[in-house]
C-alpha cells in the first residue's frame, strides 16, 4: 500500500498504473495473436528438416548427402567405425582373400558377451545351485534354452573361426614384416579364446563338464617342476595340496572352488585380459599398414639381400 | 556296420562342431589352392617374361583401366562386415533353434564317465596321451605348440609370398604349416571325437562301442629289446637314441633344407637355424614315436627314476 504523503497526485499515479498494466496486457494479448502463429508456422518448417535442429546437429556432426567427404566423416567420426581408414585399397575387401575370419571371431565375441552377461542374471557359482539354475534356464526362462543354445553354439563357432583366421594368416604370409608383433598377439588371442571355451565347460556343474575338466587339469598334475605327478616335482616338495593344480582348481579335486574359479575367470578375469590383447590386435593392424593384401607378387629376382 | 552308433557320434551335440569343420576346412583349403595356383602361374609368366615383369601386371586379378584404386570403407567394406554380421547371426539363430547344447547328469565324481572326454579342441592333446605320458602331451606340448606358432615369423626369413596366395614360393613352409595343423592337430581331434571308445580304445566308425572289449597287447620299452637291464644302464641308452634322434634328424633336415631353400638356408642366422630344427624335429617326433607305438609296440624310449620318453 502506498504511503500518503501530501494528498495530491497519488489517485493520480495510481490511475496511469492500472491503464499502463491495461495497455501491457493488451499489447501481450496481441503479440501472442500474431508471434505465435508465426513461431508455430516457423517451428513447422524447421520440424519438416529435423537435421537442421541443435540437437541434431550436436548428435551427427556432418551431413550425409552422398559425397565422398562424407563418406570419409562417417567412417572417421564414428567412434564404433574409426578402426577403420576413410578409404582402403579396392581388392582388400575381396572376400576369397580375407575369409572374414577375424572380424567374425570379433562379432562372435560380442555376441558371447551379451549372451554370457544375460546368463549369468540366472546363475549362481555355486555346487548347490549351478545345476538346477542351468535346468531353470532349459525349462523355465522365456528363450533360456535359446540363450544358452547361442551362447554354446557360439563358443564353438569362435574356436573355428579363429583358427580359420590363424589358417588365412599364414598361408597368405600376412605374419611376414612387419607384422610379427601382432601375429604373436593373435597367438595369445587364440590361446584366451581356448581358455575362455575350456573355463565355460565346466559351469553347467553337469558330468560332460566334470569329466572334461577332471581329464583337462589332470594334466596339470604332470607339470614338470610345478606338478607331484610330473619329473622332479615331487623332489621339489610338490604334494596335490600345494602343486599347480591345487592352485587351479582351489583344491585336490574338481569341486566347489573349481567351479567358483572357472566361473570368475570366464566371466571376468579371461575376458578383460582378452579384451586388452584384442585393443592391441585391431590398433597394430592399422598401424602396421592395414591388412597385408592381395599384394602384388614378388619375384625371387627382385629379392634385395642384406647383406 | 552298427549305422546307430555312428549316427550317435556324429549327431553329439558337441560333435557337430568338428562335423562342421571338415566342409568347412575343405572348401577353405580348395579357396586357398585355386588362388596360390592363379599366382603361381602369374609368377612364372613373369619371370620367364621380364618386359612383362615391368609393367604393373601383378596380380592375378590384374587392376582394370577406368577403376578407382581405392574405395570408401562406407559402404564397400562396412556393408560386407554387416552382412557377415547378419550371416553369422542366422546361421546360430537355426543352430540354436534346432539343437540343443549338450547337458547330462548332474557332475558326479563317483561315476567316471566312459569314455571321458576333453573338449573337443583339446582332444588332440588327449590323443597324444596314448603315446606320451601327461606331462609332456599335457604340459610340454602346448607350450612348444604356442612358443613354436610365435617363433615362426623370426625364423621364416623368406620374403616372398608376404600378401599373396602361393605354393611355389614358400613350399618348406607352407607343407610344414599344413602338416602341423591338419594332420598333426585337426586329424588327431578327429580320431579323438569319431575313433576313440570306452576305454579309449580304436573303434573304426560304424563299429559298435563295446564297453567290455578288452585288448590284449604288450607294450615294451625300447631298452628291454635290447636285453638292458640296469637303470643307468636305460638312462644313458634313452639318452642316446633321443640325443640321436636331433643329430641324425637334424643331419637329414640340414642335407635337404640347404639343397631346397639354399636362399632361406643362406638368409638365416645360426640362432634361426637351430630354432627351426629343434621344432621342427619334435613336431615330426611326434607321429615318429606313434608309429613305434602301433608298429612296434613301443612304450618308452628313454626311462629314467624321474621320467619316461
Amino acid at each position: 500500500m502506498a504511503e500518503p504523503t501530501n494528498g495530491n497526485g497519488s489517485n493520480g499515479n495510481r490511475v496511469r498504473l492500472l491503464e499502463r498494466v491495461k495497455a501491457g496486457v493488451k499489447e501481450d494479448v496481441t503479440s501472442l495473436k500474431t508471434d505465435i502463429p508465426a513461431k508455430a508456422k516457423e517451428q513447422v518448417d524447421l520440424l519438416k528438416d529435423p537435421t537442421k535442429t541443435q540437437v541434431y546437429t550436436s548428435i551427427f556432426r556432418h551431413k550425409h548427402d552422398d559425397t565422398p567427404r562424407n563418406r570419409a566423416l562417417g567412417v572417421l567420426s564414428n567412434v564404433f567405425l574409426h578402426l577403420h581408414p576413410a578409404k582402403i585399397n579396392r581388392d582388400a575387401v575381396r572376400y576369397s582373400y580375407t575369409w572374414g575370419m577375424g572380424g567374425i571371431t570379433f562379432y562372435l565375441f560380442i555376441v558371447l558377451t551379451f549372451t554370457g552377461a544375460l546368463l549369468m542374471f540366472y546363475y549362481h557359482p555355486t555346487k548347490v545351485q549351478a545345476f538346477r539354475d542351468v535346468l531353470y534356464l532349459e525349462h523355465d526362462v522365456p528363450f533360456g534354452k535359446l540363450l544358452r543354445n547361442m551362447h554354446r553354439w557360439a563358443a564353438h563357432l569362435m574356436v573355428i573361426a579363429v583358427w580359420l583366421h590363424m589358417f588365412r594368416v599364414f598361408l597368405t604370409g600376412s605374419y611376414k614384416k612387419p607384422r610379427e608383433f601382432n601375429w604373436n598377439v593373435g597367438v595369445i588371442l587364440l590361446v584366451l579364446t581356448l581358455l575362455l571355451s575350456f573355463t565355460g565347460y565346466l559351469l553347467p556343474d553337469d558330468q560332460l563338464g566334470f569329466w572334461a575338466v577332471t581329464v583337462g587339469t589332470n594334466m596339470a598334475r604332470a607339470t614338470p617342476l610345478l606338478g607331484h605327478e610330473g619329473p622332479f616335482g615331487p623332489q621339489l616338495g610338490m604334494t596335490p595340496y600345494n602343486d599347480i593344480r591345487f592352485g587351479l582348481l582351489g583344491g585336490s579335486i574338481v569341486d566347489a572352488n573349481a567351479l567358483l574359479r572357472s566361473y570368475i575367470w570366464h566371466c571376468i578375469g579371461i575376458p578383460i585380459v582378452a579384451s586388452i590383447f584384442m585393443i592391441v590386435h585391431f590398433w597394430r593392424v592399422r598401424k602396421d599398414g592395414g591388412i597385408s593384401g592381395p599384394a602384388p607378387v614378388m619375384l625371387e629376382s627382385e629379392v634385395k639381400e642384406r647383406r | 556296420m552298427d549305422w546307430r552308433q555312428l549316427w550317435e557320434i556324429m549327431s553329439a551335440p558337441d560333435n557337430v562342431p568338428i562335423v562342421g569343420l571338415i566342409p568347412l576346412l575343405i572348401f577353405y583349403i580348395y579357396l586357398a589352392w585355386k588362388q596360390a595356383k592363379a599366382n603361381d602361374q602369374l609368377i612364372g609368366e613373369l619371370e620367364t617374361n621380364p618386359a612383362m615383369a615391368k609393367t604393373h601386371h601383378r596380380k592375378a586379378w590384374p587392376f582394370r583401366p577406368g577403376w578407382q584404386k581405392e574405395v570408401h570403407v562406407w559402404p564397400f567394406l562396412l556393408r560386407m562386415e554387416f552382412l557377415a554380421a547378419i550371416i553369422v547371426t542366422i546361421i546360430l539363430m537355426v543352430w540354436s533353434i534346432t539343437l540343443n547344447a549338450p547337458m547330462e547328469e548332474p557332475a558326479n565324481p563317483n561315476l567316471t564317465m566312459n569314455p571321458a572326454k576333453a573338449p573337443w579342441y583339446f582332444l588332440g592333446l588327449q590323443e597324444m596321451l596314448v603315446y606320451f605320458d601327461p606331462w609332456i602331451a599335457g604340459v610340454v606340448m602346448p607350450t612348444l605348440i604356442i612358443i613354436g606358432l610365435m617363433v615362426i615369423p623370426y625364423i621364416d626369413t623368406n620374403p616372398l609370398g608376404s600378401g599373396y596366395y602361393t605354393w611355389k614360393q614358400r613350399k618348406f613352409s607352407i607343407g610344414t604349416f599344413l602338416f602341423g595343423f591338419i594332420v598333426l592337430w585337426v586329424a588327431m581331434i578327429i580320431i579323438g571325437t569319431f575313433i576313440r571308445g570306452p576305454g579309449w580304445q580304436w573303434f573304426w566308425p560304424g563299429q559298435t562301442w563295446d564297453h567290455n572289449r578288452l585288448i590284449y597287447e604288450v607294450n615294451r620299452d625300447l631298452p628291454d629289446l635290447f636285453g638292458i637291464t640296469s637303470n643307468l644302464a636305460k638312462i644313458i641308452f634313452g639318452a642316446i637314441v633321443v640325443g640321436g634322434f636331433y643329430v641324425l634328424g637334424g643331419f637329414l633336415l640340414h642335407a635337404y633344407f640347404r639343397r631346397t631353400n639354399p636362399r632361406d638356408y643362406k638368409r638365416m642366422s645360426l640362432l634361426q637355424y637351430s630354432i627351426m630344427m629343434v621344432f621342427f624335429l619334435t613336431m615330426v617326433g611326434l607321429p615318429i614315436k606313434m608309429l613305434l607305438r602301433l608298429l612296434f609296440h613301443i612304450k618308452y624310449v628313454w626311462i629314467t627314476p624321474w621320467f619316461n620318453v
